[in-house]
C-alpha cells in the first residue's frame, strides 16, 4: 500500500455553498458509551426497501445481537436485539420519521446483563493481515454484511450487501469511501476515524476485496486534520507490516470543505473527475461508494461476528450542556439520550435528527435512535432561526450558482408550484439531491427544496396511481373475457342438454315403439338406460370440472403479499 | 428570385397574419396556453394554408375565370379548401398515423378558419400568380407559427407567475398580445429597408 | 347564373364524392382518443358517471355524448387531465360528497354469510371466498368502488380510508403566500423606512 499525501486530483464540483461548520462544539476524542436504556424500542424498518418481518413472539426472552427481524427480498436488511432481554410488545410505535406516524416496533425489556449471543466470527483480527483476507471469499463477505443488516450509514439506508453484490457484477474499478462529514455540527464519523482508524481500514479492505475495485480512494474535508492524520498512520502502518508496495492501493485524499462535499455524485466528481450521468448511478461509471462508518460496520461484523446494534450518535446544539459522541444501543430512546449528555430544557428551540441542512425536525422526542440517526441536534433559540415568510422570487439565479446539480431550481420552482410535474421533470428534478444549498441561498426565502420535494412526491403518486389503474383495468378486461366464455360454456351445455333430451324423447318413442312390438327385449332397456344416464352426469360433471379448470382465474398471480393476506383470512375462516 | 424573398419576409414580419392583420385571432387565443398544442397547431396551418393558397389559386383561374362566375369566389373557396383538408387530412390518417397525432385533431378546426380564407382571397385580390401564391401562403403560416408558439412560451410562463387577481386568465394574455402587436409593428418599413 | 349553379353543384358533387369514397377507401378502426381517454380514467369501474365502467364512460366522452365531469373517483386531477387532452374547459366536478381520500372496502368477518353477492359485484376480482364461506378483499387490488357495499344482505362490507404509513406518507405542500401578514409587515416597515428618508 502506499499513500500519495499531495492534494492531487482535486476536480471541484460546481455551485455547492461554504458553511460555519459549528464541529468544534461536540468535537472530542473520547466516545462516550450511553447508559443501556429499560427499554429498548427497535423499529422493524431501519433501512430502503421491504421492513423487515418479525421472527421473535412476545415473551421471547432474546440477547444482544440476536436476529428478531429478517431481511424480506433482495433489498431489505434485518434487524437485531441490541441487548439481552425480554420481548414485551410487537406493535406500532412512534419512529423518526418526518411525517410523524408510527411504524412496527419489536419493544424489548433489557434485563441489564447485555449479554451476547453467540456470534462467530469470520476471522480473528490477529489474523488479518493478508492471509487472513485471502482466505475469505467475496461470497462468504456480503453474506456476513447481509446477515448483519448493515446499511448504508451514510445517510442514505440502502442495504449493503445489495450494493455490493450489484457492484460485483458490475466490475467497478474504484471504490470511494466516502468520509467528507459536510453537514455542520455532526462529528460522528470524525469521532470514528479517530479512535478506530484500524477497523476502519480493515473494513474498507473487506469491502474492496468483494467489490474488486483495483483502487480505493478515501475523501475526507480538510476540517478534519486529526482523523485524515489518524487514517493516514494506519494506512503506513498496515503497509509497513504488509510489506506490499502495489501503490495506488489505498489512497487518502483531503478535499476543500465546501457542502456537499459529502454528496455522493460529489465526492466522485472532486476524487476522479466523473460525473454520475443523469438519473444514474456510480456504477454505471465504474464507482462504488461507501460510507465511512459502513466500512467500520463491515469489519465489526466480520472479524468480530457483531451485528449492527449500535452507533456512534453526535448529540450537539446550544442547548446541550456538554455535546458529544456517543455509543448509543439502537432502539435506545432519543429522551434518554438527551438526558445523559444533559441538555437545557428551557432553552430548547428546535430538535432535529440529521444536520441542520438535511434534517428533520423530529416529531416527538419519545422515538428510538436508529441506524439512521447520526446526529440529534438540540438548538437554542437563535441558534437556526426559522426563515422569515417568503417572498417573491426576483430571479436572482443563486440557487442555479449554488446547485451542486447544476439544475435550474428556480425554473423547477415555477413549475413545481404550479403543478406542471412533466415540465418539473423536463428540468431534471430527479437528479436534485435535496441538499437545500438552494433553499439556504435564497435572498427570498423561497422553500425551494421542499417544493422540490413535494412535487417529486406528486410524480410518484401519479405514477403509483396510474400503475393500479391500469392493474384495475387489466383485472376488469379479465373478468369481462372470463364472464364472456363462461356464459358461452353455459350455452353451450344448454344447446348441448337440450339436443341430447330431444334424442333420447326420440329413441324413448322408438323404444316404446319397439316395446310394443316385443315384449321380452323392453325388460332391461330402460334399466340400461338408466346406467348410461348415470355415466353420462359422471362425465359431465368431470367435464365441466376440467372446464373451471381451465379458466382461469384473477387469483393466480398473486404477489407474496397478497397470497398471505388470503391465507391469513383461511385461517381465521377455519378458526371460525 | 429576390421578389420572392421580399414577399416572403414581409409576409411573415411586416404584415404578419396575427399581430397586424388580426387574421386567424381564435386559434391564437384557443389553443395557445399549452406549447405543444400550439406547436401542433402552427404545423397544421402551415400546411393547410400552404394547400388551401395553391388549390384556391387552381379553382379561380381553372374553373370560376372561364366560366366568368368570379362572384362565387368566397363560397367556391370554402368549398375548395374544406374538402381538400378533409381528404388530406383521411389519406394522413390512414397512411401516417404519427404525423396524425400532430396534426390531426387541428386539421379540421382550422379549415375554416378566417386567416385561411383571407389568403385565398388577398391573393386573387393582388394578383399574385401560382408560385407567389404558395410563397405568400407559405409566409403567412410560418408568421402564424413564430407567434403561436412565441405566445404560447410568454403563456406558460404567465400561468405560473404571480399575476393579480384582476388580470389572471384571458386579460393578462389579451394584454400580452396587445404588446406583442405594438412590438411586431416595430417591422414596419423593414421591406422598403429592403429594397 | 345559371353556369354559376350548375358549375358549383358540379364542384359540390365531385368534392362530396370524393369524400365519401375517401371516407371508404381510407377508413381507420377505433379512434385512438377513446385509448387515450381510458388511460386518464382511474379504472375502478364503479358507475358512478352512470356508464357501465370506465371504458364505456370514455366511449361516450370521445362520442361527445357525456360531459367531462362525471367521474367522482379521479377527482379533479381527471378532470383537469380530460381537459387538457381534448382541449375543452374545465368543468367543476359533479359529486354530492367530497371525497377523502382512497378508501378500501372491508368485510366484517363475523357478519359475513359467506353469500357471494359481493363476489359477483366486484368488477376487479378483488373479492375471494366461495359459498357459505367467509369473504375477504384483497386490499392491494380493491379500487373502492362501493358496488360490493350495496349487494351484501347482511352490511357486512365497510368502505374505510386507506392508512397512512410511512410508505404511503408524502411531503405536503409547503405553505407559502407572499399575501400573508408577516409578509405584509415587512413591506409596510419597508414602506415607513422610505417615508422617514424622504421626509426627515
Amino acid at each position: 500500500m502506499s499513500v500519495s499525501q499531495q492534494l492531487q486530483g482535486i476536480w471541484p464540483f460546481p455551485g455547492g455553498i461554504k458553511l460555519d461548520g459549528k464541529k468544534s462544539l461536540s468535537c472530542q476524542t473520547v466516545i462516550n458509551h450511553a447508559e443501556l436504556p429499560r427499554e429498548l424500542e427497535i423499529p422493524l424498518s431501519q433501512h430502503i426497501g421491504h421492513p423487515a418481518e418479525a421472527v421473535v413472539k412476545v415473551g421471547d426472552s432474546v440477547k444482544k445481537g440476536q436476529l428478531i427481524g429478517h431481511a424480506k427480498g433482495f433489498v431489505s436488511a434485518p434487524v437485531h436485539a441490541s441487548s439481552s432481554g425480554i420481548v414485551t410488545a410487537i406493535e406500532e410505535r412512534l419512529v423518526p420519521h418526518p411525517s410523524g406516524l408510527p411504524a412496527l416496533c419489536v419493544i424489548i425489556d433489557t434485563d441489564g446483563y447485555d449479554h451476547w449471543y453467540d456470534c462467530t466470527a469470520l476471522i480473528a483480527k490477529n489474523d488479518a493481515e493478508h492471509n487472513g483476507l485471502n482466505a475469505l471469499s467475496a461470497e462468504q463477505i456480503t453474506g456476513k454484511v447481509a446477515e448483519a443488516g448493515i446499511v448504508g450509514l451514510g445517510g442514505a439506508l440502502y442495504p449493503s450487501a445489495a450494493k455490493l453484490q450489484t457492484a460485483r457484477k458490475k466490475d467497478s474499478d474504484t471504490l470511494i469511501i466516502n468520509a467528507a462529514e459536510c453537514e455542520p455540527y455532526i462529528t460522528c464519523d470524525d469521532a470514528l476515524m479517530r479512535n478506530r482508524p484500524e477497523e476502519i481500514i480493515l473494513g474498507i479492505l473487506l469491502i474492496k476485496k468483494v467489490v474488486g475495485a483495483e483502487r480505493c480512494l478515501i475523501g475526507i474535508e480538510d476540517n478534519k486534520p486529526e482523523a485524515w492524520q489518524a487514517l493516514l498512520d494506519t494506512i503506513q502502518g498496515y503497509q509497513r507490516a504488509s510489506h506490499e508496495h502495489d501503490k495506488q492501493s489505498i489512497e487518502i485524499i483531503q478535499v476543500p470543505t465546501r457542502y456537499p462535499a459529502g454528496g455522493e455524485k460529489q465526492l466522485i466528481q472532486v476524487l476522479t473527475g466523473r460525473e454520475v450521468p443523469s438519473q444514474g448511478l456510480p456504477m454505471d461509471i465504474g464507482i462504488i461508494c461507501h460510507n465511512i462508518t459502513t466500512a467500520a460496520a463491515v469489519y465489526q461484523a466480520v472479524y468480530r461476528g457483531e451485528p449492527l446494534v449500535s452507533r456512534i450518535v453526535t448529540i450537539t446544539g446550544g442547548a446541550i450542556k456538554k455535546p458529544q459522541n456517543m455509543e448509543v444501543a439502537i432502539g435506545t430512546s432519543i429522551r434518554e439520550v438527551l438526558d445523559q449528555a444533559g441538555w437545557h430544557k428551557e432553552r430548547v428551540d428546535k430538535i432535529i435528527m440529521g444536520g441542520p441542512m438535511m434534517g428533520f425536525a423530529l416529531p416527538s422526542i419519545d422515538v428510538p435512535v436508529t441506524k439512521a440517526t447520526n446526529c440529534i441536534l438540540v438548538s437554542e433559540p437563535g441558534e437556526l432561526p426559522t426563515p422569515p415568510p417568503a417572498m417573491p422570487c426576483i430571479r436572482c439565479a443563486r440557487c442555479a450558482d449554488s446547485c451542486p446539480m447544476s439544475l435550474l431550481p428556480q425554473q423547477m420552482y415555477w413549475y413545481a408550484k404550479a403543478r406542471e410535474l412533466e415540465k418539473v421533470q423536463d428540468y431534471n428534478i430527479f437528479d436534485c439531491i435535496e441538499c437545500g444549498c438552494c433553499s439556504y441561498s435564497c435572498p427570498s426565502n423561497i422553500p425551494l427544496v421542499q417544493y422540490f420535494r413535494y412535487a417529486k412526491n406528486e410524480i410518484w403518486d401519479d405514477e403509483r396511481e396510474r400503475n393500479k389503474a391500469n392493474l384495475a383495468r387489466e383485472r376488469h378486461e379479465f373478468r369481462q373475457e372470463r364472464l364472456e366464455k363462461a356464459k358461452k360454456a353455459k350455452q353451450e351445455a344448454a344447446r348441448l342438454r337440450k339436443e341430447k333430451l330431444a334424442k333420447k324423447k326420440a329413441e324413448d318413442k322408438k323404444n316404446a315403439a319397439a316395446a310394443k312390438d316385443g315384449g321380452s327385449k323392453s325388460d332391461n332397456k330402460p334399466a340400461s338406460s338408466h346406467a348410461d344416464l348415470i355415466a353420462e352426469a359422471i362425465a359431465r360433471s368431470k367435464a365441466k370440472k376440467a372446464q373451471q379448470q381451465a379458466l382461469k382465474k384473477n387469483t393466480e398471480n398473486l404477489t407474496e403479499a397478497q397470497q398471505k393476506q388470503v391465507n391469513e383470512a383461511n385461517e381465521r375462516r377455519k378458526k371460525s | 428570385m429576390s421578389e420572392y424573398f421580399l414577399l416572403l419576409i414581409s409576409t411573415i414580419f411586416v404584415n404578419n397574419f396575427v399581430l397586424v392583420k388580426f387574421l386567424g385571432l381564435c386559434p391564437f387565443m384557443g389553443s395557445s396556453r399549452k406549447l405543444e398544442v400550439a406547436a401542433g397547431m402552427a404545423l397544421a396551418t402551415t400546411f393547410v394554408l400552404t394547400l388551401s393558397s395553391a388549390s384556391s389559386y387552381l379553382a379561380n383561374q381553372y374553373i370560376l375565370i372561364p366560366l366568368d362566375i368570379e362572384y362565387l369566389r368566397t363560397i367556391t373557396f370554402i368549398l375548395v379548401i374544406a374538402a381538400v383538408v378533409n381528404f388530406t387530412e383521411m389519406v394522413v390518417h390512414k397512411t401516417s398515423p404519427m404525423l396524425y397525432q400532430v396534426l390531426g385533431m387541428f386539421l379540421p378546426l382550422i379549415t375554416t378558419n378566417c386567416a385561411v380564407l383571407g389568403v385565398a382571397l388577398l391573393n386573387v385580390q393582388t394578383g399574385y400568380n401560382f408560385f407567389e401564391s404558395i410563397i405568400f401562403g407559405f409566409g403567412a403560416a410560418v408568421g402564424f407559427s413564430m407567434v403561436m408558439v412565441l405566445f404560447a412560451s410568454i403563456r406558460e410562463r404567465l400561468a405560473s407567475a404571480d399575476v393579480p387577481e384582476i388580470f389572471q386568465g384571458a386579460p393578462i394574455a389579451l394584454i400580452t398580445a396587445g404588446l406583442m402587436s405594438i412590438a411586431f409593428l416595430g417591422f414596419t418599413g423593414l421591406d422598403k429597408g429592403l429594397h | 347564373m345559371l353556369w354559376g349553379i350548375l358549375a358549383l353543384i358540379a364542384l359540390a358533387a365531385f368534392f362530396g364524392l370524393l369524400l365519401g369514397l375517401a371516407a371508404i377507401v381510407f377508413k381507420v378502426e377505433s379512434s385512438p382518443v377513446v385509448e387515450q381517454i381510458d388511460a386518464l380514467l382511474p379504472q375502478t369501474q364503479c358507475g358512478q358517471c352512470s356508464f357501465a365502467g370506465c371504458r364505456p364512460y370514455a366511449e361516450a366522452i370521445a362520442a361527445g355524448e357525456a360531459p367531462i365531469n362525471l367521474c367522482p373517483p379521479g377527482g379533479e386531477k381527471t378532470v383537469q387531465a380530460l381537459a387538457d387532452l381534448l382541449d375543452v374547459d374545465v368543468l367543476p366536478l359533479e359529486e354530492d360528497e367530497v371525497l377523502e381520500g382512497p378508501v378500501v372496502a372491508v368485510i366484517i368477518e363475523d357478519t359475513c354469510i359467506g353469500c357471494t353477492l359481493c363476489i359477483q359485484a366486484c368488477p376487479v376480482d378483488a373479492i375471494v371466498g366461495a359459498a357459505k364461506q367467509m369473504h375477504t378483499v384483497i386490499e392491494s387490488e380493491c379500487t373502492g368502488c362501493e358496488l360490493c357495499v350495496a349487494p351484501c344482505p347482511v352490511d357486512c362490507i365497510e368502505m374505510i380510508p386507506v392508512k397512512k404509513t410511512i410508505s404511503n406518507w408524502r411531503w405536503p405542500e409547503p405553505q407559502y403566500d407572499v399575501n400573508n401578514e408577516q409578509a405584509a409587515n415587512i413591506f409596510t416597515t419597508i414602506e415607513k423606512v422610505l417615508a422617514e428618508s424622504t421626509h426627515p
